[in-house]
């Protein structure tokens, strides 16, 4: 004989109540996190190398490094004086995401009395990071002129979800075929309204609107 | 390719919600409820289950899966639409502040469990 027994679960409750539980521990050590997403190869270690020289030291930021194997980031991050914490998922299964507890653990290497930002660079992917809350207060995504223009709508979900687009490496533009406009209208097509930033974090072209974006959200969650 | 992961899940919920006299109990379903806009391929899902599932109570169990479409409202118009291509303003009013309805499910609903033969 065979039963139905009613179940109604969310199939990612133990990370979501994980990363309520972040949440609440962010904000009563008053640390903003921002969860920083990308494809590989979009330029996100170097963006946030160059982000975190701008903020320092008025914000005292630290970061989590994600990947899945290699302490290359780690390495290229910490040169800016930020404490940097690698996480290497290949120790979780070769995980293609940082999931809530992940950050729990790693943040606990992190004196986070001292810290107003904690930056959270997750593996390289558009796709399963989308579905795992780590107990941020905003997402952003990394998107390059190297990739094709329709990545937002490749990946709808990733873009849907984040709170600003990051365009980088537009120095390279004038060596491209890449249709900025067509990309930047599949982006407004994905999450009207977005702000969308278009940088160079090699030359440094267009980091002042975004790095103000940010410490801006940062002081608004420190002084509330 | 976090699939692995989520059937991992799924099975340590399902094997979690039989009861506990139902001794030597297999499951032979799971019905699941997953949003378009959720990031989870069904076949790469299917796929890992089969193997996760190995050994468990849910081996060899059916993954029945509802895939509900994306639902939206537009906070500006009250317009309710469902939305099949990946844009996301209004069909009325071309607003874009927009209220997902639905879409981002990721729910085990229920598992059909059968008692072993006396």
């Amino acid at each position: 004989m065979t039963q139905e027994i009613k179940v109604v679960r969310r199939v990612l409750a133990v990370n979501e109540r994980m990363a309520e539980q972040n949440r609440r521990r962010f904000a009563e050590q008053g640390v903003f996190v921002l969860n920083v997403m990308s494809s590989p190869g979009s330029g996100k270690t170097t963006t946030l190398q160059k982000t975190i020289e701008r903020l320092m030291p008025a914000t005292r930021t630290a970061v989590i490094v994600g990947d899945v194997a290699t302490t290359h980031d780690a390495d290229r991050l910490a040169v800016t004086g930020a404490p940097v914490v690698q996480v290497n998922t290949d120790a979780f299964g070769g995980d293609c995401h940082l999931a809530a507890h992940v950050i729990e653990k790693a943040a606990d290497d992190l004196d986070l009395d001292a810290v107003d930002l904690l930056i959270v660079e997750n593996v390289g992917n558009l796709v399963c990071p989308a579905e795992f809350d780590i107990g941020e207060d905003a997402r952003v995504v990394v998107l390059s002129v190297t990739e094709g223009e329709d990545k937002p709508v490749k990946y709808p979900t990733m873009f849907r979800l984040c709170d600003a687009a990051l365009l980088n490496k537009i120095d390279l533009l004038p060596h491209l075929d890449y249709d900025k406009a067509k990309a930047i209208g599949y982006i407004r097509q994905v999450h009207p309204g977005m702000p969308i930033f278009e940088l160079s974090a090699r030359t440094g072209e267009g980091l002042g609107p975004w790095v103000d974006w940010l410490r801006a959200r940062v002081e608004a969650k420190l002084n509330a | 390719m976090h699939e692995m992961g989520i059937a991992q899940q799924i099975i340590d919920i399902a094997a979690a919600s039989i009861p506990a006299e139902m001794t030597g109990a297999r499951v032979e379903r799971v019905n699941l409820k997953i949003g378009r806009l959720s990031a989870v391929v069904p076949e790469s899902l299917r796929f890992c289950f089969g193997i996760v599932s190995q050994d468990t109570p849910l081996a060899g169990a059916e993954l029945a899966i509802e895939e509900t479409p994306i639902l939206a409202r537009c906070k500006d118009c009250d317009t309710r639409w469902t939305i099949d291509e990946p844009v996301f303003t209004c069909t009325s009013c071309g607003g874009g502040r927009l209220e997902i309805l639905s879409g981002r499910e990721l729910d085990i609903v229920s598992i059909e469990v059968a008692e072993r033969e006396p």
